[in-house]
């Protein structure tokens, strides 16, 4: 056990030098590595979002929200197919449940309507793997013309899918629009996507920009209607009742079929109104929609039309005169900001569907910096006791103890540092407490070394089987508590993972320290000094 | 130099004679604290119960936590505490805690009290911290906590139950389960927030109070086979005061960075580290004063001679 290779001494010696090489750069501050030369090593160890202040931001696509939405165009859709000539006569069209629903009146037609409403099972793309194709309605018309048409488990769940990764690709460009994060996007499970921006002072602004659905609409206003008026009477088909974003008391009774939508558009930017100078958003529409929009506009001199986001009446500008340019302006009570916003939403585009934030963790900067303050204070003061309790009751091997603690010090850091895990406060924590077991291995070592001395072996003898016996028992402990860290690291999430992190690596470092360097250490002491007695 | 000894040498603590009285009570105290965590039960934290979490610092120096409470207090949010704490490094500020709102879509209402409260408050306050968890997300949370809390224990019995004869992984389901029974209970009656890092803090317990526990039967184990006449009251007596200084170096050694990590380890982890101090203490406890002395009821040995064959079975490790 004492007898120890020169190359194996070497090769202990190596792998220290090298955590401690890895593990410099994170005494120095970000700028000072940056300017060092490309041959240092000037990898640091990423801070969690907790460090570094941030948001951490889970959202859910609301399928509700969706399929309520996707329903009513499927509703229109029916209704353009029945009236196709020859026109089928059906009564009763309407949402029921997830489905939409009608009965057909001709009997005779019921076949002709079947294959109407075929076409708008809509087939999905479900990748190479799937046999035959998945549709996203299923079709149902019984012998008394009742026809369904049925949102199916599969359809939905392809189609929200899909949903998830367009809402990544509109986040990414909305977000690259703001320009000043570079927070990291991507799918959680089946129907969530996260978001963490660090280093964001205000995440209010962030929240604002992802969370917008900011669906643009344009559609031509019927009446306008008070609120109560609203409630006491029913809404004709074919037409929509829209709240005033401004006026919860205003409700504008629109077409159900938009004039345009955001698609159409081809730019917006935040502008001040010539004559008011107000803010506003001006758009330009691509060379289609200008088309579109200089026929209604034409058509429509004299009427309202209703500029629409997310369900809500932004404006309602009188349509003065033809259009014909294709660029338009909306106004509305904007602030410098919301303007400017609206603009990076409206070119980036929008969500296909609407996304609520079920899960939010922002930490600011200032708890941040507090954090990491913290945590080093309590670093500093938990080694220093563990230092002076190691030299009281051990002396000499005390120092030996304290020297193993901080090379496994080290060695957590460079191990954080060269796979790139991310230390949060929970983390620090986990180094911290490591500091407190890692001494445990020195104590059972030299508690055993003790006990075989004072039972009458020669000093070297005692701590050749003291090492042997205490190791066993040390692999042993350690082990168990290897355990409860892996369950930790593979089943919690952020926070309690980056205890996890750094508790596991305490613990695999702790045994590479007991069995190589503290052993090492002990071996060339008794190989100098061959001692009478043992120092513990 | 002198050295010092927290624990003198060749103590003869009689454990197991000590069990008469510490076990009754032991029994009473893991009763009485399943008692009230399902009973009284804990303060659940927004990981759990669902909700908003917000740490703010008032820009004024001299603030009034009475004005910041009837300011909420008139945003009709339901249930919102509101507590102020201080730190040795941040200083003080203020948490609120605001309960889940009701509604058809509970998250997005969730949001909308947010921005009230946000609106109300206006720039008087910096906000330091803003923790929402909605419905869904803690409901599967606290699934997904249980399970890590029931594999954990199932794996770390797996390698006991391998490494050593089944008396000794029964033992330490005693002493491990005894161990998680009072922390539960130190929950509820030091009103720590229940939340995600608590079961992180339990886990860790656990692996700490086998870590303890399986040193002392390595003990017991090993001594089993260098004893073999000894009987067994006096052999699991004399393996604990064996192992007694280990036992409390180490608990000591964590402990006191634990105290660190408690006084200036920042509010964020202050009741995940309150846990860990309990935890480690009652680990410690259990490992000397429960996980050997149980052993006793397990029969070891069966009779003499067989027991030492058995017992050299058991021990076929050096």
């Amino acid at each position: 056990m004492l007898q120890i290779a020169r190359w194996k001494v070497t090769l202990i010696l190596l792998v220290v030098v090298a955590a401690v090489i890895v593990a410099v750069p994170n005494v120095f501050s970000g700028q000072t590595v940056a300017s060092w030369p490309a041959w240092l090593p000037r990898n640091q160890v990423v801070l969690g979002l907790d460090l570094q202040g941030g948001a951490y931001l889970l959202y859910e696509v609301d399928r509700t929200d969706y399929v309520h939405k996707r329903l009513r165009t499927l509703v229109s859709d029916v209704r353009t197919a029945m009236l196709e000539s020859p026109r089928i006569g059906y009564t009763g069209l309407g949402i029921q449940g997830q489905g939409v629903q009608l009965r057909i009146r001709d009997l005779d037609r019921v076949d002709d309507a079947r294959q109407r409403l075929d076409d708008l099972r809509n087939p999905l793309d479900a990748g190479i793997l799937a046999s035959g194709s998945i549709y996203e309605f299923d079709l149902s018309v019984d012998d008394n013309g009742l026809a369904r048409l049925s949102y199916s488990e599969a359809g939905l769940t392809e189609r929200v899918s899909g949903i998830v990764a367009q809402s990544i690709e509109v986040i990414n460009r909305r977000i690259n629009e703001l320009g000043t994060t570079e927070p990291s996007i991507q799918r959680q499970g089946e129907d969530r996507i996260l978001v963490e921006a660090p280093g964001l002072g205000d995440p209010e602004r962030l929240k604002a920009l992802v969370g917008q659905t900011a669906q643009l609409t344009f559609h031509m206003v019927v009446s306008q209607i008070s609120a109560s008026e609203a409630e006491r009477t029913a809404p004709e088909p074919g037409t929509l009742r829209l709240v005033d974003a401004d006026d919860p008391e205003l409700i504008h009774v629109v077409e159900d079929v938009p004039l345009m939508t955001g698609e159409d558009l081809v730019d917006a930017q935040a502008g001040f109104d010539g004559q008011t100078n107000e803010p506003v958003v001006d758009f330009r529409l691509t060379t289609g929609g200008a088309r579109k929009f200089a026929e209604v506009t034409a058509n429509n001199v004299g009427r309202l039309f209703a500029i629409v986001l997310d369900e809500e009446v932004i404006s309602a500008p009188v349509i003065r005169e033809p259009i014909p340019g294709g660029s338009g302006q909306i106004s509305g009570s904007f602030t410098v900001e919301s303007a400017n916003d609206l603009a990076i939403l409206l070119r980036a585009g929008s969500l296909p569907a609407k996304l609520t934030i079920v899960e939010e963790r922002s930490v600011g900067p200032g708890l941040g910096a507090d954090s990491i303050e913290a945590g080093r204070i309590a670093a500093m003061i938990g080694t220093v006791a563990i230092i002076a309790f190691m030299l009281a009751v051990y002396g000499f091997f005390g120092v030996i103890a304290n020297v193993a603690v901080i090379v496994n010090v080290i060695m957590i850091v460079a191990v954080l540092t060269l796979f790139g895990f991310t230390l949060t406060l929970p983390g620090i924590a986990g180094i911290v407490l490591t500091v407190g077991m890692a001494v445990d291995s020195n104590v059972l070592i030299y508690e055993r070394i003790r006990e075989e001395f004072r039972q009458g072996r020669t000093a070297i003898a005692a701590i050749d089987t003291g090492f042997t016996r205490a190791l066993g028992t040390i692999v042993d402990a350690n082990v168990t508590t290897l355990i409860a860290a892996v369950v930790l690291f593979f089943l919690g999430s952020g926070p309690i993972r980056g205890f996890a992190v750094t508790y596991m690596i305490g613990i695999l470092t702790t045994l590479f320290t007991a069995f190589t360097f503290t052993r090492m250490v002990i071996a060339l002491w008794v190989a100098e000094r061959r001692p009478k007695t043992v120092p513990v | 130099m002198r050295k010092l000894r927290l624990i003198p040498d060749d103590t003869k603590i009689r454990f197991m004679w000590l069990r008469r009285f510490n076990f009754p009570a032991s029994i009473l105290l893991s009763v009485l604290s399943v008692v009230l965590f399902f009973t009284v039960g804990p303060q659940y934290g927004i990981d759990f119960r669902g909700g908003s979490l917000l740490e703010v610092k008032p820009v004024a120096a001299n603030y009034d936590l009475g004005a910041i409470r009837a300011t909420l207090g008139q945003l009709n949010l339901g249930d919102v505490q509101v507590t102020e704490v201080s730190d040795p490094v941040a200083g003080t500020s203020v948490l609120i805690r605001i309960q889940q709102q009701a509604g058809e879509d509970p998250d997005a209402a969730q949001q909308a009290a947010l921005a009230r409260v946000r609106d109300a408050f206006g720039d008087t306050v910096e906000y330091r911290r803003v923790e929402t968890v909605g419905p869904r997300v803690s409901g599967e949370l606290a699934y997904n906590g249980t399970i890590a809390l029931l594999v954990t224990i199932v794996a770390i019995l797996i390698y006991v139950w391998f490494r050593f004869e089944w008396q000794f992984a029964v033992g330490a389901i005693i002493a491990t389960g005894h161990d998680v029974l009072m922390t539960l209970g130190f929950f509820v009656v030091a009103r720590l927030d229940f939340n995600l890092s608590s079961i992180a803090a339990i886990l860790t317990i656990v692996g700490y109070s086998l870590n303890d526990t399986v040193v002392v039967y390595d003990r017991i184990r090993e001594n089993l086979r260098k004893y073999k006449k000894m009987p067994l009251i006096e052999l699991l007596d004399r393996s604990v005061n064996e192992t007694l200084s280990r036992t409390t170096q180490t608990s000591l050694t964590t402990v006191l960075v634990l105290l660190a990590l408690f006084i200036f380890g920042g509010e964020v982890i202050r009741s995940f580290v309150a846990a860990m101090i309990f935890g480690v203490a009652i680990g410690t406890y259990s490992s000397i004063y429960i996980a050997a002395p149980v052993l006793v009821y397990f029969r070891l040995r069966t009779g003499q001679t067989a027991g030492d064959s058995e017992a050299a079975e058991a021990t076929g490790r050096a």
